[in-house]
């Protein structure tokens, strides 16, 4: 069974595979959703319009929620990685491979994270506070937690890269079973194929993905800000 | 006993540590299994809690699994990009 997602075209000597081309659908997709809610706006919204404003307070909300009012800057990238995790994990309903069951689109999303949360932290806690952080409460601690604070990443793309995958492998062989099951009874279109894979379309395809881009949100803004605020806790 | 080419030992082997790696699902059941419980028992005890609770109950589901995936992970990379041949 052919596990990684198959090459489409080459540019000299670059591999363009499918999770590239099904990378730009993703946001090609999200663009005209996003040009198509702001045209000829009014007061009172309704249609795509009222879409897109349900979707920003949603990600407002969450931020002003798990940040605080002063951090309202974080917003529109906590919304951009909800969107494109969101919606590209749900690839599998059109029967393309899922953007995020390739580590090579997870891991580069997890080092941004990890980066603006450490960036965050030293300008927050001026460069010897945030050594004198990781140092705390025990001298002893140092490794353990500079340990911890790489790993974050690790498991972060790990966990969306994991599930999505699993959730992959799990569809294509129940629906080669199904396939088999309706070839043994003799016929050519696999009708067993029709209504019956539908609740796990569901689990995998509908709500594991809301699943873990919302956790993938939640972990990289609840770090963020205890990375910023934790000065507010020293003794 | 016949003989085993080097390959063919270490497809075997790899197959029996894929299967191996899994037994760490069964810490993850029980973890699951625990949150799911306190959340139905925080319901019972205050219904109109479920929406925080329900909310709450889903982050601890996919932190816990974490720790599945990454046997999951040894599985598929023993099975299929098989470091070893």
């Amino acid at each position: 069974m052919e596990l990684g997602p198959r090459v489409i075209f080459m540019i000299g000597s670059v591999k363009i595979t499918e999770t590239v081309v099904f990378g730009w659908i993703v946001s090609i997709l999200i663009l005209i959703f996003v040009f198509l809610a702001t045209r000829r706006m009014e007061k009172v919204p309704k249609g795509f319009q009222s879409a897109g404003e349900l979707f920003v307070d949603v990600v407002y909300k969450l931020t002003s929620d798990t940040m605080g009012k002063e951090n309202l800057k974080f917003a529109p990238y906590m919304g951009t990685l909800l969107a494109f995790l969101g919606l590209g994990s749900m690839l599998g309903l059109l029967d393309l491979r899922p953007v995020t069951a390739d580590i090579n689109t997870t891991v580069p999303l997890a080092l941004v994270s990890f980066i603006m949360i450490h960036y965050n932290a030293v300008r927050a806690q001026t460069a010897k506070g945030y050594v004198k952080h990781l140092a705390s409460p025990y001298a002893f601690m140092f490794p353990m937690n500079i340990l911890s604070d790489v790993v974050f990443p690790i498991t972060l793309a790990m966990r969306i890269f994991g599930n999505i995958l699993a959730g992959v492998i799990i569809m294509t062989l129940f629906y080669g079973a199904l396939e088999s099951a309706s070839a043994a009874l003799g016929s050519v279109v696999p009708f067993f194929q029709f209504v019956i894979p539908l609740p796990l379309n569901f689990f995998f395809d509908m709500f594991e993905p809301v699943l873990q881009a919302y956790i993938f949100v939640m972990l990289t803004m609840v770090f963020t800000s205890n990375g910023m605020h934790v000065d507010e806790d020293e003794d | 006993m016949s003989q085993i080419t080097p390959e063919a030992f270490i497809m075997g082997m790899s197959a029996l540590g894929a299967g191996l790696a899994m037994i760490a699902m069964a810490g993850v059941g029980i973890g699951i299994g625990f949150n799911a419980g306190k959340t139905v028992e925080g319901t019972a005890r205050q219904p109109e809690a479920q929406g925080t609770l329900l909310k709450l109950m889903l982050v601890g589901v996919a932190l816990t699994e974490t720790a599945g995936i990454f046997a999951l992970i040894i599985s598929i990379i023993l099975l299929f990009a098989n470091p070893f041949m």
